[in-house]
């Protein structure tokens, strides 16, 4: 592929606002996980809550896209200058010529949770203050941020699990390539909402701790919410030497189950070796990995096992989740803007939490931070029903 | 740039009235006239056993209409990529777990949950035929048809591949229906290549325009076309079915359409 250039990006999760607080949290080692008091939830788990969703404001002309998914998606849309880079792309190649590719599992539900427990006595008929179309449906972040910018061009949310948004850079980079838009809006949106608190509780998959990626102990996720966007345009000639540049992608899905990985990992192997293919590189080139790392037993021996099936055992590698939180679909652009601090900052960040390595898993897992140069790096994100995206991230220089 | 063009080799349809590509054929074609009654799905005999239990309408409708797609072009399922677009995952599995959170008891079952997520059926798919290649999977609302179609034709000429596009909706039940009034579950599978071959049906070039969606002359046919996502797609097919070489104008988002240009091969 054409490489394409991160031009902006920004991040929004329960370790803070934008790309300052979030790269400070991880210099400290700082995570965002409480233990849970979200609306009238009463599991004993820990979550990732982003502070000051509810006192959003939409504009006046959207506030029937008025939801917990789209306050996220603004409150993350307005840090670090990424709406006035918007507008500074549409002014430089028109709103037809701009794309929206955003991830998102579970949309807007909270809104229908919300309202099912306002149905009429008699007619069991939802409240009139209910709009499906704009808050629950699928497209409705999607939605709301192209009318947000006042985008006409194509428009979609990737729904794939918890690799919705690191799939959606593949949809735009096919969208660039085949002529259709000059740059596109891509990212992911996903907030925390009863569907997958109590989802994820009934399958066993939730800890009562703050989840503890690859610790030998570890017994499952702390779910978080977040938005993360990036704006992809074509490599300029002349690039500063920190800029990032998307080099590889690469797609799989394991035929094998809905909601455990494929035991061997071979689903993620294939993704983590068709982005290495499409990036040119060869596995000893990638400094660090930001792994999926979810906590659950089974979901990181396996993608341990698929990574040393491709890099070895030597290749620094964390997962980010431990601060965080599992933002599920929006996993995959949290991790694209983390791998992007980490190559402008020389910086690999520490995985929180975890005691004592699996060492089983047999990996370079980071419990402290590193500060070295970085050049070239990937990261994974996969997802139920057996989806799997790798991305490769590399420096300008 | 690449003209988003693509040959079709091979087409799914279930719906209301429309029991498969050929009966669909006959109707779009005036050669039958449309009869609406129910959509019938039928069970998804390519699964195991306990994923079969398992599966909701979305999956069975993907499933009948995606192999239907893939049989007619002769291909095997396993090694295709797919794009999977409809509004919604699967509507009737939605409103059991929104009831159960809104209940006292708030203990959906696992497999509830994992029914729930949009991409259910891309991956009880890829379960049922073993394709392990990418499989990309949106939600456009109403303009998900021209999403999807978009998706699988820039799959096609950018990546240099065949792919399978699968639009697929299913409806919900009260109360979500009377928000979402989608009447029934209708699917069009399109299996896409990059070079003309003995199957190909025709050759599609698709661009945005400004025009606005062609409709359908039969009254009921075009209300299915404007109350179902999936069949926003139903004008390609009747041009196809006719075997006319012309251009349609399908319904995508409220500020852009798409222009198809069709050549019957």
């Amino acid at each position: 592929m054409n490489p394409l250039w991160l031009s902006h990006f920004t991040a929004t999760s329960s370790i803070g606002r934008g790309l300052d607080q979030t790269l400070a949290a991880m210099r400290q080692r700082r995570g965002g996980l409480a233990p849970c008091a979200f609306d009238t939830v009463d599991l004993a788990t820990f979550i990732g809550e982003v502070a000051g969703v509810d006192a959003v404001q939409l504009p006046a002309h959207l506030t029937d896209f008025n939801c917990r998914n789209n306050r996220l998606a603004l409150l993350g849309l307005t840090q670090d200058g990424f709406a006035e880079a918007v507008r500074a792309a549409i002014a430089k190649y028109g709103a037809q010529r701009i794309g929206v590719f955003l991830g998102t599992s579970t949309s807007g539900i909270l809104q229908t949770e919300l309202a099912y427990r306002r149905r009429d006595p008699v007619t069991g008929a939802l409240p009139p203050d209910f709009i499906y179309r704009t808050t629950h449906n699928t497209f409705s972040v999607a939605d709301f941020a192209r009318r947000y910018f006042g985008l006409t061009g194509p428009a979609v949310v990737v729904s794939s699990a918890c690799s919705s948004s690191a799939k959606v850079f593949a949809s735009a980079r096919r969208m660039m390539a085949a002529g259709l838009i000059d740059a596109a809006v891509v990212g992911g949106v996903d907030s925390l909402c009863l569907t997958t608190l109590y989802g994820f509780n009934s399958l066993g998959l939730t800890s009562e701790r703050p989840c503890r990626p690859f610790d030998a102990q570890r017994n499952g996720i702390s779910i978080g919410e977040a938005a993360a966007f990036a704006l992809l345009e074509r490599t300029p000639e002349h690039l500063d030497a920190d800029a990032v540049l998307l080099l590889g992608i690469g797609e799989s899905s394991d035929a094998y189950h809905m909601s455990s990985p494929h035991p061997d990992g071979l689903g993620a192997r294939m993704a983590m070796q068709d982005a290495l293919k499409m990036a040119g590189l060869k596995p000893s080139e990638i400094d660090y990995i930001h792994l999926h790392g979810t906590a659950t037993q089974s979901n990181d021996a396996a993608e341990a096992k698929a990574v040393r099936t491709v890099f070895g055992a030597d290749t620094a590698c964390s997962s980010t989740k431990g601060a965080t939180g599992h933002t599920l679909g929006a996993a995959g652009g949290v991790g694209a803007v983390i791998c992007a601090l980490g190559l402008q900052h020389g910086f690999l960040p520490a995985g929180l939490n975890t005691e004592q390595l699996d060492p089983a898993l047999g990996l370079d897992y980071l419990l402290q931070n590193r500060t070295q140069p970085v050049a070239r790096v990937l990261s994974n994100s996969f997802g139920f029903g057996g989806t799997n995206c790798s991305l490769v991230f590399a420096r300008a220089d | 740039m690449h003209p988003l063009s693509a040959y079709i080799e091979g087409i799914g349809l279930l719906g209301p009235g429309l029991a498969d590509w050929p009966a669909g054929q006959a109707v779009l074609g005036g050669r039958e006239p449309y009869q609406p009654h129910k959509t019938v799905l039928p069970p998804p005999a390519l699964l195991p056993a306990a994923e079969r239990r398992r599966s909701c309408a979305i999956v069975k409708l993907t499933l009948a209409t995606g192999l239907e797609a893939i049989a007619a072009a002769g291909l095997d399922a396993a090694k295709l990529p797919s794009v999977f677009s409809s509004s919604g995952g699967d509507g009737e599995n939605c409103h059991i777990i929104c009831e159960m959170l809104a209940s006292n008891d708030r203990q959906i079952s696992p497999t509830r949950f994992h029914n729930s997520v949009h991409n259910v059926a891309a991956g009880y798919w890829s379960i049922a035929t073993g394709a392990m290649s990418s499989s990309s999977v949106l939600s456009a609302f109403d303009a998900s048809f021209g999403a999807g179609l978009l998706e699988a034709l820039s799959q096609v000429v950018v990546d240099d591949t065949r792919t399978v596009l699968l639009a697929c909706d299913t409806p919900y039940p009260e109360p979500l229906y009377s928000a979402r009034p989608i009447p029934d579950a209708l699917g069009i599978a399109l299996v896409l290549a990059p070079q003309r071959s003995a199957q190909a049906l025709a050759q599609i070039t698709v661009s945005l325009t400004d025009a606005g969606a062609d409709q359908l002359d039969d009254g009921a046919l075009e209300s299915l076309r404007t109350a179902i996502p999936a069949a926003r797609g139903l004008p390609l097919l009747r041009a196809i079915a006719l075997r006319q070489d012309k251009h349609v104008v399908l319904d995508y988002l409220d500020s852009t359409r798409l222009t198809v240009a069709i050549a019957p091969c």
